[in-house]
């Protein structure tokens, strides 16, 4: 990893059936960032993080990576496809993080093996290795799910809503995971709706409510005043709406 | 009657009954495997469909070539394979489910075969392909049965730790840079394989039974994928094994005998079997210290 790693939104808009759902938003995402994502449901938290991974294509605007490709980002989706009901072992489903490693027939043996023990050892789930997911308690899973994320060892990380419904040791254990990585000069960007967690672990803040509210430093960012821009948003869109100025402005430039 | 006579004498006094036998076993190996993925992946059903599917095409291919075994089998591949790429296609592209994108493409085929068949004008025996019979099956037949059986187990192991990826958690496949669109055609192509190979012995939808009864039973009695899989195989096998002799005996079509004997195994995997079982579930035991 270089130290030029970074991420930059330019003037980007991302949205579903052209309603902007983050509109107009620059910035970069620099390489050793630890950068929260706040703002009110609905605020296109989740579609940004969809942008940046290619899930979903800007409706105007570019993301560019500079040092990292797109297929170096670690994603950890807050609404989890995830079959519980699969037979299959706590040991296995943290070896899919050796996926960009070992592709689809190298063996898991050896030092990969040992990876995949210390990593269920860093979330804390020594001895669970042999149990079906199907018998993991909602924390367990997540702790599982953060041990998928050690081994893929990609230099950005996004996290959506990581901690949701996770109890505070929990929280404070995969916590130091992420302070780890921190400490690694990985890119992470995490959603959260937990102010005082973000006050007291993320630096920086990117406070959205469709447009950006306030970007930088998490003290700065995280003011009374912008949660009141925030809150203030308007959450409904029409069918009819017009087409949006900034949009208008460069072809009526043309003509 | 000795035992001799009641589970040997069938298969080594006739031809057909070995044909039979091992072909089944062939059958039993690699659709009782993926059938496993089939019903973790929800889609048991699909498998019904399929079979109705296949059949428009083995009954064209009668029709041109009469009761050939490679026409039939043509006929039901193309069918087959054509349904489930195009339901495919339509599920990934659009918002239709796959469950309905593959109603809409089986329906369609099942009327162009019943079409073909009332124009020519002839009366193919769809019973025989729906419901199979082992006099069917020839030394040609026992040859595709077995190389659709090697191909299956050959492609399920390179598609392995892919197929298990795109089932347990496709987001995360796709974002590892892994092709869940590639492994899930291979799979559907896979499950079409093993129909047309099933379509003489036992019919496609006597194979069908051999695709879901199979794994449903074995997924009461262990929580480890590799387990699931050899029990799936396990029970068909024993089924096939039961089931001919049983259709020997009592002068019965042989498909029914053993997917009615896989019925018998399921009945009691659902009802005694240690992981989610009726029965088990009442029976109250001291629980643990932790």
């Amino acid at each position: 990893m270089t130290p030029a790693n970074a991420i930059t939104l330019k003037d980007l808009t991302l949205g579903y059936r052209r309603h902007p759902a983050v509109h107009h938003l620059s910035g970069t995402f620099q390489a050793g960032s630890l950068t929260a994502i706040v703002g009110p449901n609905g605020a296109g938290k989740t579609t940004l993080l969809k942008g940046i991974v290619g899930a979903l294509k800007p409706l105007s605007g570019q993301i560019t990576f500079c040092g990292v490709k797109r297929r170096d980002i670690a994603y950890l989706p807050q609404q989890q496809e995830l079959e519980r009901s699969f037979p299959i072992q706590v040991a296995d489903l943290v070896a899919m993080g050796l996926w960009r490693k070992l592709g689809p027939f190298r063996a898991v043996t050896g030092e990969n093996l040992a990876r995949v023990h210390e990593a269920i050892a860093a979330v804390g789930l020594s001895g669970f290795g042999a149990r079906a997911i199907g018998t993991l308690s909602g924390g367990q899973l997540q702790r599982a799910l953060f041990a998928r994320l050690l081994l893929q060892d990609a230099p950005v990380v996004l996290l959506d809503e990581p901690f949701a419904a996770i109890d505070a040791r929990t929280t404070a254990d995969l916590l130091n995971i992420v302070h780890r990585w921190h400490g690694e000069k990985r890119i992470i960007i995490a959603v959260l709706h937990d102010m005082e967690l973000v006050r007291a672990h993320f630096p920086e803040s990117l406070m959205l409510a469709r447009g950006p509210i306030g970007w930088g430093k998490s003290a700065e960012v995280l003011r009374p005043e912008n949660f009141l821009k925030a809150r203030a948003m308007c959450e409904a869109w029409h069918d009819d709406d017009a087409v949006c100025a900034a949009e208008n402005a460069p072809e009526a430039a043309r003509a | 009657m000795s035992l001799y006579d009641l589970l040997i004498a069938p298969f080594a006094d006739y031809a057909f009954m070995q044909r039979a036998l091992v072909g089944n076993i062939a059958l039993s190996a690699s659709a009782a495997s993926i059938g496993v993925f089939l019903v973790i992946r929800r889609m048991s059903l699909m498998g019904d469909a399929m079979a109705h599917a296949i059949l428009p095409g083995a009954a064209a291919g009668y029709l041109i070539a009469g009761f050939s075994l490679f026409a039939m089998t043509l006929g039901g591949l193309l069918a087959g394979l054509l349904v489930a790429i195009s339901s495919g296609l339509v599920a990934r592209a659009t918002p239709l489910r796959e469950d309905a994108s593959l109603a809409s493409f089986y329906l369609i085929s099942l009327s162009i075969g019943v079409l073909i068949v009332s124009l020519e004008g002839s009366n193919v025996d769809l019973l025989h392909l729906l419901f199979g019979s082992v006099l069917a099956i020839n030394q040609d037949a026992l040859v595709l049965m077995a190389s659709v059986a090697s191909v299956t187990l050959v492609v399920l192991a390179l598609v392995l730790r892919p197929l298990v990826a795109e089932c347990l958690d496709p987001g995360f496949l796709h974002h590892a840079g892994g092709s869940g669109r590639f492994v899930h055609f291979a799979f559907l192509c896979l499950v079409v394989l093993n129909f047309v190979a099933g379509f003489h012995a036992l019919g496609t939808l006597m194979a069908v039974g051999m695709m879901v009864l199979a794994p449903s039973a074995a997924r009461f009695w262990s929580e480890s994928l590799g387990a699931q899989i050899a029990l799936s195989v396990l029970f068909a096998v024993t089924s096939s094994i039961i089931g001919l002799v049983i259709s020997w005996h009592a002068a019965v079509p042989s498909g029914p005998a053993i997917t009615l004997t896989l019925g018998i195994i399921y009945a009691i995997s659902v009802l005694g079997g240690p992981f989610g079982g009726i029965l088990t579930g009442l029976i109250r035991r001291p629980h643990l210290q932790s």
